[in-house]
């Protein structure tokens, strides 16, 4: 299939392979089409490397894969940086990780490996050995910001409550921040790397663990992704159940999410009726699946469930829901504090390629619900909001749980249609699942002996997380930890 | 000679209940507080218990810091006592109780807030700075309001004496009316801006970038630490202990008898608790307001401190 017959008849699967200077073109041409860049990734054979750029658009649900083969002793691509933001954030990752070189890339800089990692060393590939690492003493160089009265302030990795590290640099006038620069993979572990030469068997508990809160939305985006290479059809029980955990998450997570967003305005009511029912949730997931977080329950065809939740049980729930957010919308310092502040413009959402809530909160209606769903229920529905400040991810959250509530019911009552998603069957597939953050992607590929060779995980947080940074222009810096929890990125499902 | 010696037993009891207390009404701001959150919370006597574990550790200060920064927690609690020393809390006729005015009480007061922010400003940190600087803003606008507060009710009777103010009331209703009103809720916002409680400042929050009081101890480590938390929950209680006694000046000592003494020691006690409970109360409903709403909040209650002064003048 070449790029011409893609455009023209918009097909559900498709594979291109493309010479490096076909790229950039190719590139233009699918995103003047309405793609998206859902991952970037190299992966390594015997006698070369490859690049695989995963393209996708819906609905109806389209994943086009280009391949672009690279002489491994000099691997040099055309940077789509200039086309696409997160393309020149996967290029940076890549280059860290594989030394794949993004040839005109204007951020030539790491961006996964800090100063004490060894020099032109790349851990993703074959031969990469354990290597010495020096101490962590090297000054990490900011651009700095000078002028009159900006002051700098340096917050974290390590903070005072029990949260992921990241670094974050501020200069300040006053209180107004000029401009805020993170600094994060201190928790990379090499997980992708992890995944290399285990069973579908002993992948699923490792992708549970990519980043904790996102246990089934990790894992059903392999198991969905080991399905569609190994051509195995789930039941239609099973899928349904997948679609129930997914909503499951979402639940406790954006109820948490409320609570801890009442709690950065200090409206400890709030946070603590949120928390409350927060662990009402919990014990409801332990109850279904034998685990607080939701894990243990999926595996390659089938999900295994102890015991289902009442519908009188969601109502009440619901209930609790609907009284945790009354109260905080009663208040009107905690509307005060939300409105107005940390705006994600539209415009900017869009140019940064951001995923999930904070997309949707900007008035980006793009769900992996709807654009890539395994199973299509009535009571789902889109929600945004058109604001892009931290009212909006409130909002949306809170919209969101009704809208999980109401499927959840659907799906308990027999409800929902699943969908046959195409299957490859070749040893290479992609899964892609709307976790409660955003779209998760997965692409795995198998070895002949059934093993995998290389898994890619693009955790919505990963092409998110610039987006804070621009959201905090003319904020305030005791405002800053309301924004950061209102996007609520993952650090270990970005640092990977 | 006998009363100078009454006077003096009398502030001795003042100070050290202050010590005692201050400690005891953070626990019991932080005990109303759970429950109302649901939670069963950590006993009345936590902060007691945590004062004994911190005097008991190694004391470590910033490398670049200088006697300013030792000095501070020392300045704060020293403040404090003589502060309570004078003040009318448990009696009317405390030692210097009838030569001292409110503006000297006040000032002696503010002297630990001021050491506390040089103390911030001494380690260089970034966070400290920040705290210093937000202590600052808030400072310059919270001594106003309490002074015109006070100033308001002193014009109601003719005396800047605040045992005189307070002893008035418990004789007379000269203090009632739309001016004393108007002035004790002035004065009010005034301590909770000062002494850090919501919805200015968030006492229980661990996220630095938004802390303005805990910013500018956040170096304090050890005995240092003891002192700072000590000399804060003192002030508190006093500050309170004013407003309460402003406010329901009733069971008050007059004299120095030890019958009355420990009257005035449990009805000062009880008030005390009421209004801490009544801090928490408000605090769990209540949220942080924006940094720069601040201005707005203390702009209001000088206001109505200056409206207080009108009226008293008016209806005098």
């Amino acid at each position: 299939m070449t790029l011409e017959d893609v455009l023209s008849q918009r097909p559900a699967r498709a594979h291109l392979d493309l010479e490096p200077r076909d790229l950039l073109d190719a590139a233009r041409g699918l995103f003047e089409a309405g793609f998206h860049l859902a991952s970037v990734t190299a992966c390594e054979d015997d006698d070369a490397l490859r690049v695989v750029y995963l393209f996708v658009d819906g609905p109806p649900d389209q994943r086009i894969e280009v391949h672009v083969r690279l002489d491994a002793r000099n691997p040099e691509v055309p940077s789509l940086a200039a086309v696409s933001f997160p393309a020149g954030r996967f290029e940076r990752e890549m280059a860290d990780l594989f030394g794949v070189v993004a040839l005109g890339h204007p951020q030539p800089r790491p961006l996964v490996t800090h100063q004490h990692w060894p020099a032109g060393w790349h851990p993703m590939r074959h031969e990469a050995a354990r290597a010495p690492f020096d101490l962590d003493a090297a000054p990490f160089p900011f651009n700095p910001v000078e002028g009159e009265g900006v002051y700098e302030i340096p917050v974290g990795p390590v903070h005072a409550g029990i949260i992921e590290p990241g670094h974050f640099r501020f200069w300040v006038v006053g209180e107004t921040i000029i401009k805020m620069k993170a600094r994060l993979w201190f928790t990379h572990k090499g997980v992708e790397k992890l995944f290399e030469g285990r069973d579908v068997d002993e992948a699923v508990p490792l992708a549970e663990r990519i980043s904790g809160d996102s246990a089934v939305g990790h894992s059903l985006a392999f198991v969905l992704a080991a399905e569609d290479a190994l051509g195995v059809a789930p039941s239609a029980q099973a899928v349904r159940e997948r679609a129930m955990l997914l909503e499951l998450e979402r639940l406790y997570n954006h109820v948490g999410d409320l609570g801890a967003l009442c709690n950065d305005t200090a409206f400890s009511l709030g946070q603590a009726r949120a928390m409350t029912l927060r662990e009402t949730l919990l014990r409801l997931n332990d109850r279904v699946t034998g685990h607080r977080l939701l894990r243990g329950a999926l595996a390659l065809g089938t999900t295994t469930l102890r015991d289902l939740p009442q519908r009188d049980e969601l109502a009440g729930i619901a209930e609790r829901v609907n009284d945790v957010v009354a109260l905080a919308k009663a208040n009107s310092i905690v509307m005060d504090r939300l409105r107005g502040t940390g705006v994600l413009a539209r415009a900017d959402a869009t140019d940064i390629g951001v995923l999930g809530v904070v997309a949707r909160a900007s008035g980006i209606a793009r769900d992996a619900r709807d654009a890539h769903p395994f199973v299509t229920t009535r009571a789902y529905s889109t929600v945004t909001e058109e604001t892009g400040d931290v009212l909006a991810r409130f909002l949306v959250r809170e919209r969101e749980i009704a809208v999980s509530l109401a499927m959840i019911d659907e799906l308990l009552a027999g409800g929902g249609v699943t969908v046959t998603l195409p299957q490859s069957a070749r040893g290479t597939g992609t899964g892609i699942v709307e976790g409660w953050r955003g779209a998760i992607t997965h692409r795995v590929e198998f070895d002949a002996n059934g093993r995998l060779a290389r898994v890619k995980v693009v955790d919505p947080s990963f092409v998110t997380w610039p987006a804070l940074a621009v959201a905090l222009a003319n904020t305030i810096v005791p405002d800053f930890p309301l924004v950061n929890k209102s996007f609520n990125l993952s650090y270990a499902g970005n640092d990977l | 000679m006998t009363s100078s010696v009454g006077g003096g037993v009398a502030s001795a009891l003042q100070l050290l209940w202050i010590l005692l207390a201050g400690p005891l009404a953070l626990g019991l701001m932080r005990k109303v507080r759970s429950r109302l959150e649901g939670r069963e919370g950590a006993s009345v006597l936590q902060p007691l218990r945590d004062l004994r574990k911190l005097s008991t550790k190694q004391r470590t200060r910033p490398t670049d810091s200088t006697w300013v920064f030792a000095a501070a927690p020392v300045v704060l609690v020293a403040s404090t006592v003589v502060a309570a020393a004078f003040s009318p809390l448990v009696t009317l006729s405390a030692l210097l109780a009838s030569r001292v005015d409110f503006v000297a009480i006040l000032f002696v007061l503010l002297l630990g807030s001021v050491s506390l922010l040089l103390g911030a400003l001494d380690t260089g940190t970034a966070f400290a700075g920040m705290g210093a600087s937000r202590a600052a803003m808030v400072g310059a606008m919270v001594e106003p309001a309490l002074l015109v507060a006070i100033l308001a009710m002193s014009l109601g009777v003719g005396t800047s004496n605040l045992s005189r103010l307070v002893g008035v009331g418990v004789t007379t209703s000269a203090l009632a009316g739309p001016a004393r009103i108007l002035a004790l809720v002035s004065f009010f916002i005034a301590i909770l801006a000062e002494t850090g409680r919501l919805p200015v400042d968030n006492p229980a929050t661990h996220l630095e970038l938004t802390m303005i009081h805990e910013a500018m101890v956040l170096e304090y480590a050890g005995p240092d630490l003891a002192l700072v938390t000590l000399g804060e929950s003192a002030r508190l209680v006093l500050l309170l202990g004013l407003f309460a006694n402003l406010a329901l000046p009733w069971g008050i000592a007059s004299g120095t008898g030890a019958l009355a003494l420990v009257g005035g020691l449990l009805a000062v006690s009880i008030k005390v608790g009421l209004v801490a409970v009544a801090v928490s109360v408000f605090e769990v409903t209540t949220a942080k307001i924006r940094l720069f709403r601040i201005p707005e909040l203390l702009a209001g209650a000088f206001l109505l401190g200056v409206l207080s002064v009108i009226s008293a003048v008016a209806l005098r």
